[in-house]
């Protein structure tokens, strides 16, 4: 049975917790919990189902019904839809049942929403802190009498404690959040016992610029350009879950050409970053002449990017409602013959990189990350798929025109390093036969539809499969083209923890690659 | 290591002439929006339609000041498709960094017709007219200094204060063999204690203040600051809230602004090569009609 058929069974099992189930949009069903117990219902789901916790959020509804309300999304293999479960969390006893222990996958979403919102999670195993640092003011910015331009008094150093690492000859290394490259800030705490990494705590959040509250203030079709700066490397990827959202709340219909041309730049976007990412790797083991010719292979796509959208990371080019300008003959003519141009230099690369004995040493058994731990961390994206978690929102919750596409989702069990770099190198190819096939068709039609005003109080949610994993907003309409909440999720929040597993056993030297081969990125977790 | 030779050689050099020959850049770049002021109708479209409040107007009796502030440009265009009569165009422009972040401001004032377009331009301003002049020599006598020193090679040491990673891809790309900053002597270094140069991305994120500042005070004198992007140059975006600063300059005293979301590499050259001197400002015309 899918989920969206399972209202009927629902009803039976917990008929006098549920308030309401309806569907919403073709791609979601509501199920409103009078109850903010959702243990028993997500144990059902899950074992029933074997559906999976996409996402926790909550939204502060407090004037409007009086409760806060914590939002579970859950998807099954095989059902494009849905199932959003809605408990209510009450505004006198703001607390609510943690799923950590058993879900360690929602560790930090839990951990976020007593930050943001105020609510306790009872019962999570580790409950501290995570989105906002020690040293801020007893203050929850994501309520609704928290006011986004609120002055806090200045912070005072780091007061987080860090977990001992005890025992003789055993050391802790702290490095960050400024790091030695040009990455960006977060603090790792490694303990170690001569080289191998015994342990290792993350500190994120550095970088958190108050973008979910922010999305409630700039009028929506300003918000595309923040969604836009969400990670700069997922630029369209984030520009196009946001517009997605948006155009399901207000109905409106992209036309197909605009479709197929998000489509290709949605590839283009994977592109680049692959490609980065492999050099990056390459690099961090000292093959620098590998990367010398990715980057070089990434500025031929760069200089792409630039024809077709004016912007090298494809910003300001995706719009609600379609895409900002249309392309003219000569710009696919263009696109297909860097594409052909890309295609056998890529295969160069690949050559390149086969042909070192000691890059391919270094990678193998490197940085492993196990199935059944990526599963229980519920780890999306690149580093799942080398891990045997076979997820791809292009597939499971086909969006653009990625119904009319067909593609390979390449899936290894191994998850170390090579083979986080295989899934790249195979998703490479199936991104170049998908923009060649997507490039020879005709692209004359409309290319956007005028934008009629957003209705308020809509709820839609739109996932995007980026070039690093799921991508989800959550949106709530206002009135006066404002946004009542919007919630993002980037698949580097879920992945953090893998990294903590991968590292443990591996010399404290092969932390940069195993860093790299995960790629995530700070400023889409810490928002 | 043969197959490795012969790719090497068989690529060649690709290393871009920038800046001795201007930059490549396609058709369809976004680079700086040019506003004739004269032509300009209706400042109020552009207004509303600019996401990071780049375009500003203010009425006051029957007179309107209009501030177009390029170091809270993202570069989107949208002005441009909001502004009829061509009033404001899209150029292929990129090399807006300067030494001055007033210059980076530029205001107009008009008198105003019943329906509250513009009738006449009274007054355009380019920059802050009024800078302290002792600060103004002050700073220019300390890089000179700099510029004696560093002139000729220069260590920076790149920090991320909150941006979005954009800058920071562009950044990198300045070490690929493109644009190979080395070739100007100039290189990334791991730590602040060997750097000459701060490079500063992001909008200042309240959990990036301290690391920030002790960043710039761990660097020996002298020493440079170079903001980048219209996050580092004011916050772009982001702004000011409870969890951004708004820019750099409220931490540490910034040299040289980058603006761009994010600024190609070019213009990032372009920005370290006039902070240590090797290159001059750009003007730009500000009135492409006469």
């Amino acid at each position: 049975m899918s989920l969206s058929t399972l209202f009927e069974t629902i009803q039976e099992k917990f008929g006098k917790q549920i308030q309401s189930m309806h569907a919403e949009h073709e791609d979601q069903a509501y199920i409103f919990m009078g109850d903010p117990d959702i243990r028993p219902i997500t144990e059902y789901l899950r074992g029933e189902f074997q559906a999976r916790l996409v996402s926790v959020f909550a939204e502060d509804r407090r004037s409007r019904e009086g409760v806060f309300f914590n939002y579970y999304v859950f998807e099954q293999r095989g059902d494009t839809q849905f199932l959003i479960v809605r408990a209510p969390v009450p505004a006198a006893d703001p607390r609510f049942p943690s799923l950590s222990a058993e879900l360690p996958a929602v560790n930090w979403q839990e951990r976020e929403i007593q930050d943001w919102f105020g609510l306790t999670a009872v019962g999570h195993p580790n409950p501290r802190r995570v989105a906002l640092h020690d040293n801020w003011p007893d203050v929850h910015p994501l309520r609704k009498d928290f006011l986004i331009d609120t002055v806090l008094p200045p912070f005072e150093g780091e007061r987080h404690i860090y977990r001992p690492a005890l025992g003789e000859g055993v050391l802790q290394v702290p490095v960050g959040p400024v790091h030695a490259g040009t990455i960006e800030p977060g603090h790792f705490s490694f303990a170690v016992a001569g080289e191998p990494i015994l342990y290792l705590q993350l500190r994120m959040f550095y970088t958190h610029k108050g973008t979910e509250k922010l999305f409630e203030k700039l009028p929506i079709h300003k918000a595309v350009f923040l969604a836009e700066s969400i990670s700069g490397d997922s630029s369209f990827s984030h520009g196009t879950a946001f517009c997605q959202a948006i155009e399901r709340a207000a109905e409106i219909e992209v036309p197909s050409d605009a479709l197929i041309m998000r489509t290709i730049l949605l590839e283009l976007e994977r592109l680049c970053n692959h490609v980065a990412d492999i050099g990056a790797i390459a690099t961090d083991v000292g093959f620098v002449v590998a990367n010398a010719h990715a980057s070089r292979l990434k500025e031929m796509l760069l200089a792409a990017n630039e024809q077709l959208a004016g912007n090298r990371l494809l910003r300001g080019m995706v719009c609600i409602g379609g895409v900002r300008r249309a392309w003219g003959a000569w710009q696919i003519e263009l696109l297909r013959v860097a594409i052909e141009a890309f295609t056998r230099e890529f295969r160069d690369l690949v050559a390149l990189i086969n042909s070192s004995e000691s890059t391919r040493d270094r990678l193998e058994h490197t940085g492993i990350l196990k199935p059944e731990i990526a599963r229980d961390l519920g780890i999306v994206g690149v580093a799942g798929r080398a891990s045997g978690i076979d997820l791809d929102v292009r597939r499971d919750h086909p969006y653009a025109a990625y119904p009319s596409f067909s593609f390979k989702v390449p899936i290894y069990q191994a998850g170390d390093v090579w083979h986080r770099l295989q899934v790249r190198v195979d998703e490479v190819q199936e991104s170049i036969s998908m923009i060649r096939e997507a490039a020879s068709r005709n692209l004359s039609g409309q290319f956007r539809v005028p934008v009629p005003p957003i209705p308020p109080n809509r709820c839609a949610l739109s996932a995007v499969e980026g070039w690093r994993g799921e991508i989800i907003h959550w949106i709530r309409t206002g009135s006066d083209n404002h946004l009542e909440r919007c919630k993002i999720k980037d698949p580097s929040l879920n992945n953090w923890p893998a990294l903590v597993e991968a590292v443990q056993g591996n010399i404290i030297a092969d932390f940069p690659v195993i860093n790299k081969s995960f790629n995530l990125s700070y400023s889409g977790t810490d928002r | 290591m043969f197959k490795i030779l012969q790719k090497t050689i068989r690529t060649g050099i690709v290393t871009t002439t920038y800046p001795s020959k201007p930059a490549r850049v396609s058709d369809h770049f976004r680079g700086r929006p040019s506003f004739d002021f004269e032509k300009w109708q209706d400042a109020r479209p552009a207004a509303d339609e600019c996401p990071t409040g780049a375009i500003s107007w203010r009425n006051t009796d029957d007179s309107r000041k209009v501030t177009v502030d390029y170091g809270l440009c993202v570069f989107c265009g949208l002005c441009a498709e909001a502004s009829p009569d061509q009033a404001v165009r899209i150029t292929k422009e990129f090399e807006l960094a300067t030494a001055n972040r007033g210059s980076l401001v530029l205001t107009a004032e008009y008198t105003l017709n019943a329906d509250g377009t513009h009738r006449n331009l009274s007054a355009v301003s380019h920059g802050c007219a009024n800078a302290d002049a002792d600060v103004e020599s002050v700073g220019a006598k300390a890089r000179e200094t700099i510029q004696k020193l560093l002139g000729r090679s220069l260590s920076i040491r790149e920090v991320d204060a909150g941006s979005c990673n954009g800058c920071e891809l562009e950044i990198v790309a300045l070490n690929n063999p493109i644009y190979d900053i080395e070739r100007f002597g100039i290189h990334f270094v791991a730590s602040p204690r060997h750097a000459d140069m701060l490079l500063v991305t992001g909008p200042v994120t309240r959990n990036m203040e301290l690391a920030l500042l002790k960043t710039y005070r761990a660097m020996p004198e002298p020493k440079l600051v170079v903001a980048v992007g219209a996050c580092g140059i004011s916050g772009g975006i982001f702004g000011e809230n409870y969890a951004s600063l708004g820019g750099v300059d409220k931490v540490v005293p910034v040299d040289v602004y980058i603006p761009g979301c994010p600024p190609r590499p070019q213009a990032l050259l372009q920005g370290i090569l006039l902070a240590v001197g090797r290159l001059r400002e750009k003007r730009y015309d500000e009135h492409p009609s006469r």
